[in-house]
């Protein structure tokens, strides 16, 4: 089981208490109706799905209800820092290498292999 | 036809438990969903009669009335003996939501030497005095609901449920007073 830090609860606790909310720090374009339907797209659906470090939203929704930030590796599952909403991004670079930018969909590794 | 609606205990008969973990049904209680900014707290504090809580986990009590921290904005106050809280908290003249959710929940008391040991067997909630002590309280899990825990005394728990969850709570918790006492 993992246990997660919760920056507002100031503890860890079970990972059953917690819920994943998606990407974090994505940015609702200012010009919302000015944007293409391309690049709405690329702001409402797609995630970059990394291989190592990724921010992501978490609820603390069995306990102090709130949402927060945690920086993650998906391939560990280690949790390297959960902060509070708002906050920016924590300076990982001293704990965590940079993240791979090569990303394994479907389309790269079995896309040409017909 | 019946003339008026009864009031029917959602444990009533329910019985269980272990010599080292006491499970029973809590008295009736009035409960209040309390959420409301910092600005806020000392003029609620001041209409209920006691300190709010502002630290994670920490309760405060008074003859019988409890506010319990839930989260940074919202708290759960119980009343033992009944008291109507919506009314007292209106009585401050500050922006805060107060919601009666009396009949919305029910408790279950564990208590016993072993009575941490029962809550255990079907939360991941950390217990153990050095972090749970006397007052402590804090919203988590019990195998597949939502429950607030409260530490009313060292072997004293009063776990606070959904009242139509409420079987399902007493029934895993006697079952876990029942394996503690193994
Ligand atoms: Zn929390």
């Amino acid at each position: 089981m993992l246990l997660i830090y919760c920056p507002y609860c100031e503890e860890e606790r079970s990972e059953l208490e917690f819920r994943h909310g998606g990407d974090a720090h994505i940015a609702r374009p200012t010009n919302i109706a000015d944007i293409t339907d391309e690049e709405f797209a690329e702001f409402f659906f797609l995630r970059d799905n990394p291989k190592g470090l990724i921010f992501e939203r978490w609820r603390h929704i069995h306990g102090c209800g709130r949402f927060f930030n945690a920086a993650r590796d998906t391939v560990s599952d280690k949790f390297y820092a959960s902060y509070k909403a708002g906050e920016p991004k924590p300076d990982l670079s001293a704990v965590h290498p940079a993240t791979e930018k090569t990303v394994e969909t479907y389309e790269a590794t079995e896309g040409t292999a017909k | 036809m019946a003339e008026q609606a009864l009031r029917k205990a959602p444990l009533g008969g329910f019985h269980g438990g272990s010599a080292v973990a006491h499970v029973t049904a809590a008295g009736p209680a009035s409960r209040l969903s309390l959420r409301a900014g910092a600005d806020a707290v000392s003029a609620l504090s001041k209409a209920l009669g006691l300190d709010l809580p502002t630290r994670p986990k920490t309760s405060a009590s008074s003859d019988g009335r409890h506010a319990l921290w839930l989260g940074p904005d919202e708290w759960l106050l119980i009343d033992e003996n009944g008291a109507d809280l919506a009314a007292l908290a209106a009585k401050a003249d500050v922006l805060h939501s107060a919601v009666d959710v009396s009949h919305r929940n029910t408790a279950v008391l564990v208590s016993g030497t072993k009575a941490a040991v029962a809550i255990a067997s079907a939360s991941p909630h950390d217990l153990s005095p050095a972090v749970f002590p006397v007052g402590a309280c804090a919203r988590t899990v019990l195998g597949k609901i939502e429950v607030v825990i409260f530490r009313t005394g060292e072997q004293d728990f009063r776990v606070e449920c959904w009242r139509s969850f409420a079987p399902y709570a007493f029934g895993l918790l006697a079952e876990g007073a029942e394996d503690a006492g193994l």
